[in-house]
This record gives C-alpha cells, sequence and structure tokens, in this order.
C-alpha cells in the first residue's frame, strides 16, 4: 500500500441533473466588448488568452460594443436576423413532419442559429464548409433552395441523393457544403486536406471544419490540428460547444482543459472563444479567422459557445439527463431575440415588422413544404428508384452489381 | 423465469456478471447516467458505481483502447460501442491489438473483453445506423464473434461472453430489441412478451459459445442464419410450405460445424442468408464450409442471401433488406435444383 492511500477513478459530473436547479455559476461571462481585437498576423502566442475568455459584442441593452463592434452594415444584420428566422421556422416545420410520419428522422438547431448563419456570410463564393448536422444555416443562408433540402429530409423522388442519405445529411457542392457522412469527426480532418489543396495549387480558397463538443474527443480532431498545423492549411476549424453531446454534458469531451478553444495552444494554432448567441460576434470573429486563412497565415481554431436548447434529434428525450429549465438558465440567451432588440434599438426594426416577417416566413416554408410533399413523402407519395439504389456505388457499374441488379428484377 | 426484451436480457446480463464479479466494468458513449441510447446499461451506474459504469468521451478507439489496458491488467471490460456502424476508428484496437495480445506476447498479456454494439437494419437508419459488419470481424484471428436472435440467448450468450478470456465481439440486431422481427414489415410487432424466448431464466446461466440450435426442425433444405435473419427464414418457410430446417448459428467464431454439417447431411440441400453485404460476407465462408464437408450429398447449388452490395440506403429500406420474399425465392431454387 502506497503512503498516498489507494486510488479512485475521477467521472466528471455536470454541476445539474433532471429535479436539480440549473447552475450556469461557473460559466463566466465577460461583459461584452471588453476583450481585444488583436490584428490578423499576431503570433498566437500573444493571444492566448483569447482561448479562455468570450468574444461579445452585443451587450444586455441590446447595443453592440467594443473592438470587435461596428464590422456589419445594418442592411446585412437584417439578413442575418431574416436567415436566423428561417432557419428556426424550417426546424420547426420539419419537427412536425417527422412527427406526422412523414420522415424518419430530424435534427433541429434551435438557439445555435447564429453560428452557421453567421459564419456563412463572411465566406466567398468557391469556399467550402464540412459541416455537421446541425449547420443547416449554412445552406440557409447561402440561399439553398428550402425545398431542395426538404426533398432530401422526405427522401422522396426528387430528392437531390436520390434516397440514399439520412434526413439532414445533406450535400451541395454548389453551395460551398460538403457532403456530411453521419460519422463524426471524420470530416475535420477533411476540411484540413481540401484547405492544403486550395494551397498546393496556389488557388484563394479556403475551407471551414465543423465539429461539436463531444465530437473533438475523436481522433480526427488531433490529427485535423496537427496536419493545419504542420502545413498552415488555410482553414478555419470550428468547434461549437453547445454543452451537451446527446445525453453526456461537455466536461466529459473537455476533461481537465479550461476550454476545448485551449486545444489550439499545444498546437500551435490561434485559438478564440466567441460568444455563439451573439450574430455578430461570430460574424466578426469568422471574418477575422477567414481573413487569417486567405492571407496565408494558416489556420484558427473557434469555439462557439452557445447551448443545444432542443433534444439531440428527433429519437432523443433530455428530460432524462438534464434539468428541464436548464436551457432557460443558459446566460447567453437567444440569438434571435438578441439580434432583434439591437435592430429595433437602431431603428430599422420593430415588433411588427418582426411579427410581419416572422407570418412571411412561415408561409414560405409552408409553401416550400407543399411543393416538396408533391414529390413525396418517407411513407407515402413518390419515391426514388430500387434501380436508383444499385448507381453510384462506382463510377461504372461493376459486372456483379449489374447481376445483382437484374436479379432484383429492376 | 421471468419476461423480458432483448434490452432487458442484456442488461440483466450486466447486471448479473458485475455483482458476481467486481472487475467488471462497463462504459461507452452515453452508457452511464443515461443508461445507452438503446437503455441497455440503464441503472446499472446507480447500482455499481461511477467507477464501475460511466460516460466516455466520443473515441471508439479510446473506448477499446482503454478497455485493453483494463483488460491486461485484470479486468473485465464489457464496453459499448453506440451502432456497429461508429466502430471503425476502433478498428486498429481491436485488430492490431486485442486480436493479437494474447498471442504475440505469448500469454504474458492477454485481453478479456467483450465490446457490444448493435448491429443491422430494419429501422429507417440510413448507412450510419443499419450495418452488418461481421465478416470484418471474423476475418481477424483472435476474435470470437457473437450475434444473439433473442432475450434467451442475449442473456446467456453476453454472461458467457464476458467471463470468456479472449476478446468478443458482441452484435445486437438492433430489430430485434423490442421484439421479434421477421421481416414482414407490414405487419404489426410483436412484442418479446408474446414469444416463448422472451422468457429468460433469472439469475445466472450461460449459452455455451459455438453452439447453434436448430430454430426450426425440417426435412427438406437447410437454412443458415444469425440475427434478424433467424426469424426471417423462419417466416420463409412457412410462407412457402417448404419444409426447411433453420439453424440459428448463435456464434459465428467459433462455428458449430458439426450442428450444421449433420443438418446438412439429412437434407442435402442449403440456403445461408444474412443481412451483411454479398461479398465477402460471411456467408461466402458457410458456403466454403458446406461444399468441404458435405459436397457429395448435395443435390443443388448452395443458396444465399445477402444485402445487396451497396451502402445501405435510407428510402429504399424494404428493397435493400433481404425480407422472406428474398429468402422464399433462395428456398424454392434450392429445391428446383
Ligand atoms: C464515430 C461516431 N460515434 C458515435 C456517433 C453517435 N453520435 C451521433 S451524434 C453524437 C453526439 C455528438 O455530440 P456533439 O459532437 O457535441 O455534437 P452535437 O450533437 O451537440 O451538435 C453521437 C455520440 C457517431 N455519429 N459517430
Ligand atoms: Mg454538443
Amino acid at each position: 500500500m502506497s503512503e498516498h492511500g489507494p486510488l479512485s477513478l475521477h467521472v466528471p459530473e455536470p454541476e445539474g441533473r433532471p429535479g436539480d436547479k440549473p447552475d450556469f455559476g461557473d460559466v463566466v461571462i465577460p461583459a461584452a466588448g471588453t476583450v481585444a481585437r488583436p490584428p490578423v498576423d499576431v503570433p498566437p502566442e500573444e493571444i492566448r488568452e483569447l482561448a479562455y475568455t468570450i468574444i461579445r459584442v452585443l451587450n444586455r441593452h441590446g447595443e453592440a460594443v467594443g473592438p470587435w463592434a461596428g464590422l456589419l452594415p445594418d442592411g446585412d444584420a437584417l439578413q442575418g436576423l431574416r436567415d436566423m428566422m428561417k432557419v428556426r421556422a424550417f426546424d420547426a416545420r420539419m419537427l412536425t413532419a417527422q412527427r406526422q410520419g412523414k420522415t424518419s428522422f430530424y435534427m433541429q438547431c434551435l438557439g445555435e442559429e447564429a453560428i452557421a448563419c453567421a459564419f456563412q456570410k463572411a465566406l466567398s463564393p468557391g469556399d467550402m464548409n464540412f459541416p455537421t448536422y446541425r449547420q443547416q444555416g449554412l445552406l440557409i443562408a447561402g440561399g439553398y433552395p428550402l425545398v431542395a433540402m426538404m426533398n432530401q429530409i422526405f427522401s422522396n423522388e426528387a430528392d437531390p441523393l436520390t434516397g440514399r442519405q439520412l434526413p439532414v445529411m445533406y450535400s451541395a457542392r454548389s453551395h460551398g457544403f460538403f457532403s456530411i457522412s453521419g460519422n463524426l469527426g471524420t470530416q475535420y480532418v477533411q476540411a484540413v486536406g481540401w484547405a492544403m489543396a486550395s494551397a498546393i495549387k496556389g488557388d484563394t480558397r479556403i475551407a471551414a471544419g465543423w465539429i461539436g463538443d463531444g465530437a473533438t474527443a475523436e481522433s480526427d480532431f488531433h490529427a485535423a490540428l496537427v496536419f493545419a498545423s504542420t502545413y498552415r492549411a488555410p482553414v478555419v476549424l470550428n468547434i461549437v460547444n453547445n454543452q451537451w453531446a446527446i445525453s453526456t454534458f461537455q466536461g466529459i469531451a473537455r476533461g481537465g482543459a479550461g476550454t476545448f478553444a485551449a486545444r489550439g495552444h499545444g498546437f500551435g494554432i490561434p485559438a478564440l472563444r466567441v460568444d455563439g448567441n451573439d450574430y455578430l460576434a461570430v460574424h466578426a470573429v469568422a471574418r477575422w479567422a477567414i481573413e487569417r486563412a486567405r492571407r496565408n497565415l494558416g489556420p484558427t481554431l473557434v469555439e462557439y459557445v452557445t447551448y443545444r436548447v432542443a433534444a439531440h434529434s428527433t429519437s432523443d428525450d433530455p428530460s432524462a439527463y438534464r434539468p428541464k429549465e436548464e436551457s432557460d438558465a443558459w446566460p447567453l440567451g437567444d440569438p434571435v431575440e438578441r439580434l432583434k432588440n439591437y435592430l429595433i434599438g437602431r431603428g430599422v426594426w420593430s415588433q411588427d415588422r418582426h411579427a410581419q416577417y416572422a407570418a412571411e416566413v412561415e408561409s414560405e416554408v409552408l409553401a416550400a413544404q407543399k411543393e416538396a410533399e408533391r414529390h413525396g413523402t418517407l411513407h407515402s407519395g413518390g419515391k426514388p428508384s430500387m434501380r436508383a439504389m444499385f448507381e453510384g456505388v462506382y463510377k461504372e457499374m461493376p459486372p456483379h452489381l449489374v447481376r445483382q441488379r437484374r436479379k432484383a428484377g429492376v | 423465469m421471468a419476461r423480458m426484451s432483448m434490452i432487458e436480457a442484456i442488461r440483466d446480463a450486466m447486471t448479473v456478471a458485475m455483482t458476481r464479479d467486481p472487475g467488471v466494468v462497463v462504459f461507452g458513449e452515453d452508457v452511464g447516467y443515461f443508461g445507452g441510447v438503446f437503455r441497455c446499461t440503464q441503472g446499472l451506474q446507480q447500482k455499481f458505481g461511477a467507477s464501475r459504469c460511466f460516460d466516455t468521451p466520443i473515441s471508439e478507439s479510446g473506448i477499446v483502447g482503454t478497455a485493453i489496458g483494463m483488460a491486461a491488467y485484470g479486468l473485465r471490460p464489457c464496453v459499448e460501442i453506440q451502432f456497429a456502424d461508429y466502430v471503425y476508428p476502433a478498428y486498429d484496437q481491436i485488430v492490431s491489438e486485442a486480436a493479437r495480445l494474447r498471442y504475440r506476447s505469448n500469454g504474458d498479456f492477454t485481453a478479456p473483453l467483450t465490446i457490444r454494439m448493435p448491429t443491422g437494419g430494419g429501422i429507417f437508419g440510413g448507412q450510419t445506423h443499419s450495418q452488418s459488419p461481421e465478416a470484418l470481424f471474423t476475418h481477424v484471428a483472435g476474435l470470437k464473434t457473437v450475434v444473439p436472435s433473442n432475450p434467451y440467448d442475449a442473456k446467456g450468450l453476453l454472461i458467457a461472453a464476458i467471463e470468456d478470456d479472449d476478446p468478443i465481439i458482441f452484435l445486437e440486431p438492433k430489430r430485434l430489441y423490442n421484439g421479434p422481427f421477421d421481416g414482414w414489415h407490414d405487419r404489426p410487432v410483436t412484442p418479446w412478451s408474446k414469444h416463448p424466448l422472451g422468457e429468460v431464466p433469472e439469475g445466472h446461466f450461460t449459452v455455451p459459445l459455438g453452439k447453434a440450435i436448430v430454430r426450426r426442425p425440417g426435412a427438406a433444405v437447410t437454412v443458415l442464419a444469425y440475427g434478424t435473419m433467424v426469424h426471417v427464414a423462419i417466416a420463409a418457410a412457412e410462407a412457402t410450405g417448404i419444409d426447411a430446417e433453420v439453424i440459428d448459428l448463435r456464434t459465428l467464431l467459433p462455428l458449430d460445424l458439426e450442428t450444421i454439417e449433420a443438418s446438412v447431411r439429412r437434407t442435402g440441400r442449403c440456403v445461408v442468408v444474412h443481412e451483411a453485404t454479398l461479398t465477402s460476407g460471411f456467408g461466402a465462408e458457410l458456403v466454403a464450409l458446406i461444399q468441404e464437408t458435405c459436397f457429395y450429398v448435395l443435390e443443388a447449388p448452395i443458396g444465399r442471401v445477402a444485402g445487396w452490395d451497396t451502402p445501405y440506403p435510407h428510402a429504399q429500406e424494404w428493397d435493400y433488406f433481404p425480407g422472406p420474399g428474398r429468402v422464399g425465392d433462395a428456398l424454392r431454387e434450392a429445391m428446383a435444383g
């Protein structure tokens, strides 16, 4: 027996479980506007503290303050609000559609809309996202047709992916949206490869990788960071820390590290932490990181601090593992409300116009759904052919598949 | 005896194993507090404490790698991979490490661990929640591979797996978790409480690894199946009226060749079925073995029914799934041959 007594295993636990009073007391939220904005060519070691703070622009009074403010014209901010409202309306309709049995599965991004919507607007045509299943905002803010998204969700005869993929695992090269695999972490490192290819060819395009707090534990996350660091790949590596990975709180993936952003330090990658529920802050930080990549200064790691308000997916019920009121207690508020209040304060928006737009976007989404349903839903109406199932495994169908397709009689 | 779903039987097996042996530890993604996305480990953390049942970071290589370290130390880890479709990041740990540890160290170190994972289709899970990767494990020297088809076997086989001194891949057909599924997807689902194999003994018992069982005796043709396809094969026999003998392999490796050979020698005909893709699937191994042992008694070519050689699609779930219609066709062909 050692003089120190027996060892014991440490297993981290979240602050609250069902029945507990939610407590985010240990989430330190600096006041908006208090974090410096360094030049993009700053040496990483000089901005280590940016991985431990939270960059915020919108304050409690709905004003944009500090060095990261003032970058977005009112018109663009208004567009941002509309994008987020559209994402939210889209999610709500598709959730209902799943409940009605029109598809097998759906995943919302409720509360996280600002991240993908604002990031998308900082990219240029030709750039490529490697998203997870919770970045529908990239497509919607990028102007991808809602009907095409719904056709994919319904796996109907007009599904651009011919029924092959699980709902929400979109692919849209034309809109800078890489095919989502569904296996966690695998695509983070592919984003680095895409960015390296652009550098090898002497192009000007950059890439963006996306990953959740939970999935940062995968080996591919670490592979992405070391490759990005070694080759100074023109890539923005985004971590969406929404506090939960299904039922597992972020402390399990984070371990003893103070933050997820701090993971960048060991790789010499500049790392920033940003208020993910603040559209203006997300946009400002995205622009900063994208400019670094574009100027050949290398990768940036960005952690978006946010909260997964809804269930993980339609297969999940969070009341089994976290306090019901936890999302109300989340100290960073709601991204739509915050940007709305800012725009009202600027005198370019009003409660009435907000209500009017909410109704407009609702009917836009509804009209898209009607159009999509004309092509069928998962269990009724038009569906992708059985023949299509055999196609696209290879560029040209090998003889064994030709035989199997014949055997299937299609 | 108690009535149990397959989920309850699996949970009960772990409860029994953890109670008998303090070295049994259970972990994986969402396995601790929540009790697993299919609830197979529900209540285990409460009962045995967080150092014996806990949530892990989302890292399959980490889950299996740490389990190997623990197993070598002297524990008996029983870990969960959330879906078999997500085992690939752990493949190196399984193939290069767990499978070979005993051999390369000449028994100096061993890895007695069980890796559980939901497998198979039938739930509209698309390509990331439907795969059947058993052949990727049976091809590897040093692993044992188990696929139960009902609650009784699931409990007995899982206890046997945890108590076994070699690394075990334990594939749980997720479509069978709540009830038998015979592939007639338009018909109402029956729960395990209405099925005799939902009767599970309480406490400790084992179903020995490496022993197949005849699920439906018959004289006309032998059908080799495992997991969900056992129920599909029985349904196909009933639908076609062909007096098929359906053998549930239960363990793919070590394989119970004796039971298979005895049956094929009687029937002279054989059809092999699995959900996994056809090419280089476990069916190919079965067909080769029957050819080697029973060639002179065969009256027809051995048939194979399997998943098509494509990734598992979403919309075309029932075009893809080898249901009783396709198995029935193969039975008729075997009889005509
Ligand atoms: C390799 C792999 N392992 C496990 C899963 C199952 N899975 C799907 S989502 C998820 C949680 C991911 O959490 P996080 O990365 O935080 O993203 P979030 O869902 O919160 O956006 C898990 C474990 C998977 N899809 N892929
Ligand atoms: Mg998360």
